[in-house]
């Protein structure tokens, strides 16, 4: 691959993705040692105060602690015997704490270990400072400020974030996205034109200026995030933790106006007891493992090698109901290749070749030169020399690019309309084929790009674009989820329809300007929809900061990095769909784990109702024949507290997620999740009736 | 005897349920015991027929459209009446903002009445009582201002008939159009329209809704007996020679909005059970039917709103199934009576029961008045078998089957959020309902409205319980003592006003406790709702997607059933287990 493709497209993703280099995976093992020590480092009331259904558990654990050593602190009458029973149950809540814990603890080892990795090229080095009078000083990267100007030379590490003013130079990124291949950096272009902190200079010299103060670089921000020290919870968050607190609450309410209740019967439930139902009814599960789901959906998210500004950003994801995307390089291949040449007005297909290379000799994008190849396959040679020629660039004005001659002649290639336009104002004639072919080469959903030398249309170029495989697949997954996608491109409304319809988009807008772009985004979120889009330009940025979820690529400009709430680091912009279900995963998870908690509290009363008031004629509840009142008051809290480990895998993996309908994946998660949610606490709580009557615990 | 003041009553009297055991025996269907499901029937489906009838008029009055020929005369004076107290008519632009007025209006509804009943002047008071005490006083207003009407006199020996119309009837008919209105500035919310303006829908409550209908009830009910005369007590001699005075009054208009209105507080302490209030089984019927059809009529209105009559149907549907269970379950309970008793009594417990009903049609009377927050009895629930207790103390946890006026469709469509909230999230989108985000600040005041109840009723009961005998006044030991308690703040809290009766409850301790209980569960939710419903109003309405979760499907509505039963169960399982559970397993035992 030459170099001046590896410009354009720096970070094209290579390989099916099981195959990419993520960033260094930390260890299983060192994970969940840290976890444990961290799970009883949370104990600690200050922490524990942050969650308030857990913060119960740990009040009640207190408070049966301390009925452990002295059975008759609460009441006088306790026997001493209760001691036993009272250590078992305040056993069981301190395990239903520690597990909660390690839950959390687990989910955030993985992203403290990434930030280990991400701050090890972090280190701190010595930067060449230019100062304004142009003398050099050597200062310590950390006294960077945004602004200045630095020189870096090869086997240097980058100081800081900065934008290329001069030099070109190839640079190794894969600290921060575990890609090898070097990525050549220069000064002027959109897309290489910024370097990240801690990134490495292979060769050459850059001149940069910084463009992020300490402490707020790229990396910096890396690290925050997959640390999770700037988490906060995202609005689904708060909204279920308030329902859980709430709750809690009722419960509590329930429980401690149970003993004046009780006493009218004469029954007098001891203290631990009413700890244990109250640990029971109140949502442990979900209260256990709601922060793990959300920091492991963060980290799934890492996984990819996207980095997302905050969680609200992914749980956004999930509600997405349109997506933007740029055709060329998400739905096509980036490249699109001169496939054939059709010339008009009685010229030969050899003159045609050969106009088609005077046109494109100085184009070096990879269509450019792959109409140069196809040209010189037909052996057509240049009509003068390269060197005598001037270039006219391309721009979205002129929708044309081409060679002038030094001899006057003006060859161009462009849109058929702007060449149209070029040879009227030239005074030529438009040939009456042209619009044929023009129709013929769109109707294959390819672009045709009309050739002219001077006033006189010469013939079209038939650019073919290639609908990546699988793209029809992963819409049809998309509808079925309700999203809409919306393909916006630069080609003509025949071609784009003949794509669109190829890919299986739900709309496009064909002759597509940047505004276009944003203008598609306000009139979505018009009508209530979250929208989300990719893009990499640093005219992207206001659609990126308009749109719900702005994913930039890593290869895009500072100011698409900066204004999108995530960054994919592969820079690939099918990645969106994947973060959508993940988003979604997420609040499957978090929905499904609160159905389960709260399900399971039928069979916990169905346990413990009968044996906290043995005497009252409430036998007939005791469905499930636990073998005593103590036995089933002691099986339903070691199944309260072993569900939580239990269920961890699944809220750090995740709720499988299936593209179906909401009807369907509702019926089948409240099939799972509901109904299995009623029924497992049954079995379990009478299976471990019978262990503990077997092991004679009680 | 007076003969002007003769009112001509006719009872229609079921034959003895006795007669039902040799019917039995000899294998056929007895008629005695077919016939109160066959009534039972006929007025469940006279609601489900006339709903979507008056369901339309509900939608035509409060969404401001354009009135039929008959009431369109009623604008102007409305108009005049808007003018008067100031007000412009416009629509409120917050919570707040309806809040207010609503407040204000009620806090000086509640004036009058209080001092009418604590001075109870000679006027129209043929008995010539005196005052109440101050905190009876004071619980009664605020019990019939609430909807509730829980009464801890007996009317006909305390109130004369100023105090009777000018306090008990006015705010009869003031707090039932305050639950109209609430109810449907919740449903505009919901349905993303403005939320309206209280005093235009307060007074289109009275003047479209509760006078007209009560008029016309209370003359059907004048034709089959019910007496409405101002006259004084009727004096009559026994056959032992005794002397008797039989109290009469207004009661026709008066029975008429205490059904309609869902409010429930009896002209006479019998209420329903007394021949004056419910003489006949074709005016049982009818008054069963009148505590049923405005919350019907009112959510097949929520889905002409929000354009969807699926999802009213269904929501009918649930309500209805919810009922249904409840009245197969009390009646088949007091048709089988006490199965203590059962080997030397068969047939039902006839014990607190009107014989012109039948235990059965008590069982469902009670079902229904609790359900719908009424609180009328045709007979003594408090007498009632244990599993009629469980489903009438399940109804007023619960409060949406068919709830109060206005606000049990509120409190239903909560539920549905909630239920949307916490299934929702299943289909991996931010759950949505009516095409409207349920977020953060809509769990918030859900919740609140979900804490109100165990805090106005566990919270008291339990403190209750705790200050013994003296302070509780219960009748019965045992389980059947807890019921009672509970469900008198149960009772309140719900601002349904029946109760096991039995409870020695005109203490001051009762009345201001209730009074505490009766407030908070009144305008607190009224509260959490305008500011749920004015909250979801502000957000942008989707489109549905396939990835949508609907809620007008047979799954969505059995799972907000499931939903309900669950978060109402959940919270007061406790004190249903100790209370009519532990009661109905004693009796099996």
């Amino acid at each position: 691959m030459t170099s001046s493709t590896r410009v354009l497209f720096p970070r094209m993703p290579r390989g099916p993705r099981h195959d990419r280099r993520y960033l260094e995976r930390p260890r299983q093992q060192g994970l969940v040692q840290r976890a444990v020590t961290e799970a009883f480092r949370k104990l600690d009331p200050r922490l524990a105060v942050a969650n308030p259904v857990m913060f119960v558990v740990w009040c009640g654990t207190v408070l049966c602690l301390a009925l452990t050593l002295d059975p008759r602190l609460l009441d006088a009458q306790a026997g001493a015997r209760e001691r036993g029973f009272n250590a078992l149950i305040s056993l069981t809540l301190l395990a239903t704490l520690l597990f909660a814990n390690f839950a959390e603890a687990l989910a955030e080892g993985r992203g403290k270990a990434q930030a280990d990795a991400l701050r090890r090229t972090q280190a701190r080095t010595q930067a060449r400072r230019q100062m304004p009078d142009g003398s050099i000083e050597l200062v310590d990267s950390s006294v960077l400020r945004k602004g200045d100007v630095v020189l870096v030379q090869g086997g240097d590490v980058i100081p800081a974030d900065g934008e290329v003013t001069a030099g070109v130079a190839s640079v190794d990124e894969s600290a921060i996205t575990g890609e090898s291949a070097p990525v050549l950096k220069e000064a002027g272009s959109d897309v290489a034109g910024s370097v990240t902190g801690g990134t490495r200079i292979l060769s050459d010299q850059l001149t940069l200026r910084i463009s992020a103060d300490p402490g707020k670089g790229f990396i910096d921000r890396m690290i925050a995030l997959v640390e999770g020290a700037e988490r906060s919870k995202t609005p689904n968050e708060i909204a279920l933790t308030v329902l859980l607190a709430v709750l809690t609450q009722v419960f509590l309410i329930a429980v401690v106006t149970l003993p004046p209740v009780a006493d009218v019967l004469g029954q007098a439930p001891s203290v631990v007891t009413l700890v244990a139902l109250l640990v029971a009814l109140i949502p442990t599960t979900i209260g256990g493992l709601l922060s793990a789901i959300g920091i492991a959906g963060m980290d799934r998210v890492a996984q990819f090698n996207v980095i997302a500004t905050s969680g609200r950003a992914v749980e956004a994801c999930g509600d997405i109901n349109t997506l933007v995307l740029d055709k060329t390089g998400t739905i096509t291949l980036g490249n699109r290749l001169a496939e054939e040449f059709m010339p008009v007005g009685g010229h030969t297909t050899a003159e045609l070749a050969e106009v088609a290379l005077a046109a494109s000799c100085f184009d070096q994008t990879p269509e450019g030169r792959s109409i140069v190849r196809l040209a010189e396959k037909f052996g057509a040679a240049l009509p003068f020399t390269a060197e005598q020629a001037t270039g006219i660039e391309f721009s979205a004005r002129t929708r044309m690019s081409g060679t002038d001659t030094p001899d006057g002649i003006e060859f161009r290639k462009g849109a058929v309309d702007a060449i149209k336009g070029f040879v009227r104002s030239r005074t030529g004639t438009v040939p009456a084929e042209l619009d044929a072919c023009f129709e013929k080469v769109s109707r294959l959903g390819g672009t045709p790009l009309a050739v002219c030398r001077g006033n006189e249309v010469v013939g079209v170029i038939y650019l073919k674009d290639i609908i990546k495989p699988g793209i029809r697949e992963r819409f049809d997954q998309l509808r079925r989820m309700g999203i809409r996608t919306v393909m916006l491109t630069g080609d003509n409304p025949i071609t784009a329809g003949v794509i669109a319809r190829e890919a299986g988009v739900d709309d496009f807008i064909a002759e597509a300007t940047p505004e276009d772009k944003i203008a598609v985004i306000q009139q979505e979120q018009k009508l209530g929809k979250l929208v989300a889009m990719t893009g990499d330009g640093s005219n992207d940025a206001p659609a990126l900061a308009q749109a719900n979820v702005g994913v930039a690529m890593n290869s895009g400009t500072q100011a698409a990095k900066e204004a999108a709430n995530m960054v994919d680091l592969d820079s690939d912009p099918t990645k969106l769909i994947d973060i959508v279900t993940i988003g979604k995963q997420l609040l499957i998870t978090r929905g499904a784990l609160t159905t389960f908690s709260i399900a399971n509290d039928i069979a916990k009363y169905f346990a413990i109702l009968p044996a906290l008031f043995a005497g009252v004629g409430l036998e007939a509840l005791n469905v499930m024949r636990l073998a005593s009142p103590q036995s089933a008051i002691l099986s339903a809290m070691v199944f309260n507290a072993l569900i939580i480990p239990a269920l961890v895998p699944l809220a750090l993996k995740g709720v499988q997620f299936r593209p179906m309908s909401a009807d369907q994946l509702l019926r089948r998660n409240l099939l799972v999740y509901g109904a299995g949610g009623v029924v497992a606490p049954f079995i379990g709580i009478k299976v471990i009736d019978l262990a503990i009557g077997a092991l004679r615990l009680i | 005897m007076e003969p002007d003041g003769d009112v001509v009553y006719v009872i229609w009297q079921l034959r003895p349920q006795r007669q039902c055991a040799e019917a039995e025996l000899v294998g056929t269907v007895s008629y005695a015991r077919m016939l109160p499901w066959l009534l039972a029937a006929v007025a469940l489906a006279a609601v489900v027929l006339m709903a979507p009838l008056l369901g339309r008029h509900l939608f035509e009055v409060f969404d401001g459209r354009p009135q039929p020929a008959w009431d369109r005369w009623l604008n102007p004076i409305e108009d005049a009446l808007l003018r008067w107290i100031g007000d412009a008519g416009r629509s409120a632009e917050s919570a707040a903002g309806y809040l207010a007025p609503l407040l204000i209006s009620n806090a000086l509804f509640a004036l009058p009445p209080l001092g009418l009943l604590l001075l109870q002047p000679g006027w129209l008071n043929p008995q010539g009582f005196g005052g109440l005490r101050w905190d009876l006083a004071l619980h009664t207003t605020i019990s019939f201002l609430t909807n509730a009407d829980q009464q801890h006199l007996i009317p006909e020996q305390s109130l004369g008939n100023l105090a009777q119309l000018g306090a008990m009837q006015f705010l009869m008919f003031v707090s039932a159009g305050t639950g109209l209105a609430v109810g449907f500035a919740v449903i505009r919310g919901l349905s993303g329209r403005q939320i309206g303006n209280f005093h235009c829908d307060l007074l289109r409550s009275l003047t479209r809704v509760l006078i007209p209908g009560s008029l016309l009830l209370a003359l059907f009910l004048l034709v089959c007996g019910v007496p409405m005369t101002l006259a004084p007590p009727l004096e009559i001699s026994t056959l032992d020679g005794g002397r008797q005075l039989l109290p009469r009054g207004p009661i026709a208009l008066f029975e008429a909005i205490k059904q309609l209105g869902e409010n429930g507080g009896g002209f006479v302490g019998a209420n329903s059970a007394h021949p004056y209030e419910n003489p006949t089984l074709l005016t049982n019927l009818v008054s069963t039917w009148a505590m049923l059809i405005i919350p019907a009529a009112t959510i097949d209105a929520f889905g002409r709103f929000v354009g969807n009559r699926r999802q009213s149907n269904l929501l009918l549907a649930l309500v209805f199934g919810l009922l249904l269970i409840g009245a197969v379950v009390a009646m088949a309970a007091e048709q089988a009576g006490n199965p203590v008793l059962s080997s030397w009594l068969s047939g039902p417990n006839l014990q607190g029961k009107e014989v012109r009903f039948g235990a059965p049609l008590t069982g469902l009377w009670s079902v229904v008045t609790t359900g719908t927050m009424t609180g009328a009895v045709n007979g003594m629930i408090d007498a009632t078998m244990p599993p009629t207790i469980l489903i009438t103390l399940f109804n007023l946890f619960l409060q949406v089957v068919f709830g109060g006026q206005g606000t049990g469709v509120a409190y239903l469509l909560v539920f549905v959020l909630l239920a949307v909230f916490l299934t929702g999230l299943m289909v991996g989108r931010t759950p949505e309902f009516l095409g409207r985000k349920v977020e953060k600040a809509q769990v918030v005041w859900a919740s609140l409205i979900l804490l109100i109840h165990p805090v106005f009723v566990l919270i008291p009961a339990a403190l209750t319980l705790a200050g013994g005998d003296t302070l509780a006044g219960i009748s019965n030991p045992g389980p059947h003592g807890i019921s009672q308690v509970v469900y008198e703040y149960a009772s309140a809290a719900a601002n349904n006003g029946s109760g096991l009766e039995g409870l020695g409850d005109n203490t001051p301790w009762w009345n201001l406790t209730t009074s505490l209980s009766l407030l908070g569960g009144r305008y607190l939710p009224i509260a959490a709702l305008l500011a749920l419903a004015d909250g979801i109003r502000r957000k942008p309405a989707l489109e549905p997607s396939p990835g949508t979760l609907r809620t007008d499907t047979a799954l969505f509505t059995g799972v907000t059933a499931v939903v309900l039963v669950i978060l109402g169960a959940l919270t007061f399982f406790p004190v249903l287990a100790l209370g009519p559970i532990a009661e109905a397993l004693t009796l099996v035992a």
